[in-house]
């Protein structure tokens, strides 16, 4: 284990516990909507919002905790910006090719 | 003393979110939810390696990440375009 964590302040180490916690908790929601909900327009939704938002929560934890145990970076602050800006575009191109490998599966237009 | 106790759940949840993925992925009834699930899979195991970073202390686990994200990016952008057009590189 890393000893340097132990030497953090108590409102740092609340504030990352905090973070982790919600954190592994929307990747957890999302993966378990991935694997129950039934249809493949609906699966998409757990992944796409809850999983980039459980690890954009990590990101910052583990972002806090490297800039008072260490000096800041802005390597995580990239990866948060990466993960923002790809995972719209990669649901976008899931959908489409969803549509072109199964047309029939279309859901119906709302009245 | 919090996130000592703390760090071993957590990658045990997100060691959990991987199994219900790789689940998805051999399940997965046809090609879009397996590359669903692959994309899914690759953020998962990005956040367990910042996972292990904080654990270790080890600053170098943010550049895996970037590139795990990198390249999973690339891989679901190459599948996507595979079944759009049944061809990567026009």
């Amino acid at each position: 284990m890393n000893p340097a964590l132990l030497q953090l302040p108590l409102w740092a180490e609340i504030l990352a516990a905090a973070l982790l916690v919600t954190g592994a908790g929307f990747a957890l929601v999302g993966s378990w909507g991935l694997a129950k909900l039934g249809d493949f327009y609906k699966r998409l939704h757990g992944p796409s919002k809850a999983t980039t938002l459980g690890v954009g929560c990590v990101l910052v934890a583990s972002g806090l905790v490297f800039a008072l145990i260490d000096k800041p970076s802005f390597h995580e602050l990239l990866v948060l910006l990466f993960l923002f800006v790809t995972a719209p575009v990669s649901a976008h191109l899931l959908v489409k090719a969803a549509l072109k490998h199964d047309p029939a599966s279309r859901p119906k237009l709302p009245p | 003393m919090i996130l000592p106790i703390l760090l071993p759940w957590l990658m045990g949840a997100f060691a959990l979110a991987l199994g219900l993925n790789a689940w998805r992925l051999f399940r997965g009834p046809k090609l879009p939810d397996r590359i669903l699930a692959l994309d899914t899979l690759y953020i998962n195991a990005l956040a367990l390696m910042l996972l292990v970073g904080l654990w270790q202390g080890s600053k170098f686990y943010f550049e895996v990440a970037l590139l795990i994200g990198l390249l999973g990016f690339l891989g679901t952008v190459a599948l996507a375009k595979f079944v759009l057009r049944g061809d990567i590189a026009e």
